[in-house]
Formats: structure tokens, sequence, C-alpha cells
């Protein structure tokens, strides 16, 4: 392992302040007293933190956001588990076809995907509805909860299964006092990835939502593109700091290295 | 590897019983979706009377020879290009510095690095708008130093900006990854054997971080040209990408077929380039496994 250079500290600091500048602005500009986007030189406010609680459409966009979330990431995980065991424990053919339709919206841009859903959905006549939203953010973050559970099974130590069969386990007690709790980190990891996929997804939800369904990032990107007022940084404020919050969370249960870079 | 359970139960029942739903759901709401859109593509649209169910090419000879289509199509690509040359220029040297550091800074670093990842991409365009703006903070900063004002807002300078501010960590990500696999006593002996920094760099360590540059550029490249928030906020009205046009079409102009026909070449341009990309990777990793 080298050292690090004067040069490449410089460069590396460069680089930090390019990724923090843009969170670092937003946070700052957030507690002005101004109606304008402007430093808050002048004194600190919070008037505009008051403002997003009583603007009753960004409530109710984070309250259904929450809840899509919350739905998704839980009906994809109950998807994932039975398919990831399929893919792992058994030999047949159309394996590979199988785990790379799972995975495929990852490969397809959501711009399509969203696209598809709202063709889908007009030809069926069912477009707007909640449920709706729900299976196509669960389709979404498939992939995610998939991926670590995958993960899980791949690396987990099968002696222990099979010493727990040798000594008369039934295959359902091996599953549920075994396997069942090896795959639990891959799960939970899996979930939350797929609760913040979820939560932060844009470009196909706004094809997809309708009036009373507009979820959080969407409410923000309409907001954000007619009218500029220190609100909107106030929102993206609370934002980041659920992100910290989730990303100390995820750090401290899993290494978030591990869960984003994608050995877990 | 699966030879105890296959055992006990049947071959195939098993998997397919544990599979089912899941493809069920896979088949009907993303296959079955795709394939509609296909088809929505060749339909024609009339303006008084919508969506006609017939067949035709028009949509794609419109798209294809229509100047605006074309110039779209060409800041796509253009852009997305520079945006991954920029972030291997960044990245990849990132992922080296940060591979080089000691113990609590190398975690914390990469935390900085990769943890926007969790902020929505909504906030973090947001944040660059408030810096780009007419009045907004690089502006300022110019104005102290004397220097006129410049106009970044809504240029393909904002747009590259605050793509490869979204893309640098799905660059870092893999290199980090594969430089965590070096063995760094290799680079360690090539310096002791008296080669410079440089050619150490160059004849070490960039090889073996090749694979992860390329699986990096594929993920920057494709994520790029489909973005939509990025352009929507930073290009304004004017600047449009593939996926803000394909906004209009559907959402303002209400020209489904059409919009549905930039999608499909959108998603065809995606599946062609990660395949070629697929088969260099595949001839790069044997040619290392030699």
């Amino acid at each position: 392992m080298q050292r690090n250079g004067p040069i490449a500290l410089a460069f590396h600091s460069l680089v930090v302040v390019f990724m923090l500048a843009p969170m670092v602005v937003v946070c700052l500009v957030a507690f002005t007293p101004e109606n304008t986007l402007a430093m808050p030189w002048n004194g600190l406010s919070l008037r505009w933190f008051e403002a997003v609680f009583q603007h009753a459409d960004f409530m109710s966009s984070f309250g259904n956001s929450v809840r899509l979330a919350l739905l998704s990431a839980t009906i994809s995980t109950v998807f994932a588990v039975p398919a990831a065991l399929a893919i792992t424990r058994y030999e047949f053919r159309g394996r590979d076809a199988l785990n790379a339709l799972f995975l495929s919206p990852l490969i397809i841009p959501h711009l399509v995907l969203g696209v598809a859903f709202l063709r889908l959905f007009s030809l069926m006549g069912m477009g707007g509805s909640f449920a709706w939203l729900v299976a196509t953010h669960a389709i979404v973050v498939t992939p995610y909860t998939l991926r670590l559970i995958l993960a899980s099974l791949t690396s987990m130590d099968r002696n222990a299964e099979n010493a727990a069969r040798t000594l008369g386990a039934a295959e359902w007690t091996v599953f549920r006092r075994i396997t069942m709790p090896l795959m639990l980190p891959g799960i939970s990891g899996g979930w939350l990835l797929a609760f913040i996929n979820s939560f932060d997804e844009l470009t196909m939800s706004i094809f997809v939502t309708s009036p009373s369904t507009v979820t959080l990032p969407v409410r923000m990107y309409m907001y954000a593109s007619e009218s500029i007022d220190p609100m909107m940084a106030a929102v993206s404020t609370l934002m980041i700091a659920l992100a910290t919050v989730t990303m100390i969370i995820l750090d401290r249960l899993f290494g978030l290295d591990r869960l984003l870079v994608g050995k877990g | 590897m699966s030879a105890a359970t296959s055992a006990i139960k049947p071959r195939l029942l098993a998997p397919l019983a544990l599979s089912g739903p899941t493809t069920l759901l896979f088949i009907g709401l993303v296959l079955l979706p795709l394939l509609l859109t296909v088809i929505l593509s060749f339909n024609s649209y009339d303006y008084t009377a919508g969506i006609q169910s017939d067949f035709t090419f028009a949509n794609y000879l419109t798209v294809l020879q229509d100047e605006y289509y074309l110039s779209t199509f060409w800041r796509t690509l253009r852009l997305a290009l520079l945006t991954t040359v920029i972030t291997v220029l960044i990245g990849v040297p990132e992922a080296y510095v940060l591979s080089n550091m000691r113990k609590p800074w190398r975690s914390i670093f990469l935390l900085v690095i990769i943890g926007p990842l969790l902020v929505s991409v909504v906030v973090r365009t947001f944040g660059w708008s408030m810096l780009l703006g007419k009045n907004g903070f690089v502006n300022s900063a110019l104005a102290i130093v004397g220097l006129d004002p410049v106009q970044l807002l809504y240029t393909e300078t904002a747009i590259v900006i605050g793509l490869v501010h979204i893309m640098l960590p799905f660059m870092v990500i893999p290199v980090w990854t594969v430089l965590q696999k070096l063995d760094p006593t290799v680079e360690a002996a090539a310096l002791t054997l008296g080669a410079s920094r440089f050619t150490a760099l160059r004849r070490i360590v960039f090889p073996q971080a090749a694979l992860g540059i390329l699986s990096g550029s594929l993920i920057v490249f494709a994520l790029s040209a489909s973005s939509f928030a990025i352009p929507g906020l930073l290009g304004g009205r004017r600047l449009k990408m593939a996926a803000t046009l394909v906004y209009d079409e559907f959402l303002i102009e209400l020209n489904w077929p059409l919009g549905a026909t930039i999608a499909i070449i959108v998603l065809v341009a995606n599946l062609v380039i990660m395949l070629a990309y697929n088969r260099l990777i595949e001839r790069q990793a044997k040619r290392k496994l030699g």
C-alpha cells in the first residue's frame, strides 16, 4: 500500500467538496429567514420548516411514499425469498433465464418501465390506484432484495443444513431453524435497500402516480420545476437528515460499503 | 450442490412452486407491459381520434428523420459519453486514493463518496440548480473575484456537472472493489525494482483495475443516457434529453405512440451497448485468466 502524496490529497479534497457542496448549500439555505434562496447571513429561522409541515400536499406525499416503500419492500421480499431458494437450491432448465428476468428491472431504464406500466394500466382501465403503484414499485425493487438474499444463500455453510437433516429434522424444521436464520441478514439488508430505492424512485413513478397517490420525489420534482422558494430547501434538508440517519443505521448494522458495494 | 434436497423432493415440482409466483408477477408486470409498449410504438396517432390500432413504421421514420428528435438523441449520446469520460477521470484516481488511505479515514471517506446514493436525486439536483443559478453561489463567488457572471443553469455544462455528481459513486464502487482484491506487494515490488510511481500505476495498477473501470463506465453510461431528473431540472425547457422527450410526448403532447417509439429506441440502444460491453468484459476476463 502506497501513501497518498500531497497532490493526491488535494485532488481528494476537491472531490469531497464536489460531492458535498450541493447538499451543504441546501441545508444552509433551508434556515434562511428571507423569501428567496439566500444564505442565512442575517440570522437563522425555522419558518420554512414550519411551512413544510403546514403544507398539506407535501405531508400527504410523504405519507404516500412511506406507505409505498414499506409495502413494496415487504411484498418484494415475500416474492424474492422463495425465488432465491429455487435459484440457489435446485438445478432446473431455464434457471439462468429466470434469474435474468428477476434482475431485469436493473437493466431496463426506469423511464421505459414507467411508460410500459402506463400503457398496461390504461389498457386495463385501472390507472391511478395506490395498489398498482405498490405493484410497480415491488417489481422495481425486487433485484435489490433478490441479490442480497441470493448472496446470503450462496455464502452460507450447507453443512449446517445437512447436519440437521442427518439428525432427523424434517425439511420444514431445517428451513425454519437453520436456513431462515442464516438468510436473515440478507433479507433485512435487501428489505432496507428496497425501501430506500422505492422511497427515492422518481423516473418511473412520475408516469404511474395520479394526483391522489403522488409520492414525495414526484411532488418535489414538480415543485422544483415550477417555483423555487426556500421551502424546497427545507424539504430537501429533511430528506438529507433522514438519509443520514438511515446511512448511520445501515453502516452500524451491515457496513455501508458491504451493502452498497455488494459483497454482502 | 443440491443433491441432498433433490433426493428428497421431486426435481421439478419444488423449484416451480417456489419461483412460480415471482415468475408470473414478472411476466405480467415486466414482459407483458414491454410487449404492449412495442406494439404501441407501431400504432399511429391522430390528434383528434387518438391512438389507432393499425401497424405502421411512421413513428420510427419520424423520430429518425426529424431534426428535433435526432438532435435530442445526439445530445443524449454526447452528454452521456462526456459524463462517462469525466467520471472515469475523477472516479478512478479517487478510488485509488481511497484504497491507499489508512484505517479510519478510508471508511469515513468511502461513506462520503457513496453515501449520497441514499439522498434522493431530486434533492441533489435541486442543490446544483441553486449553486449554478443566475444569482447562485458560483456566480456570487465569481463576482467577489471581480469576474462577470456566466450562464450555467439550463446549459449542457450544468447537465454534465449534475450527471457527474450523481454517477461518481457508480464508478468509484466497482473500481474500489477491484483495487481491494489487488495484492499491494506487486506494486511495491515494481517500485523497489526501480519503476517510477507513474510506471507502476500504468503497468501494474491500471491493467488490473480495467475490469472495474469497464463495468463502472457501462453503468454510468446507461444511467446517464436515460436520466430524467437532471436534464429536467438543470436543462430547463429547451435542452431535452431522451427521457425528458419521452415525458413530454406522453404527458404533454399526449402522443403516446411517438413517446413509446423513443422509449423503445432507448431500451434497444441500452441493451445493445450492454451486450457489446459484456462481451468485451468477458474477453478481458479470459485474457487475464490466460
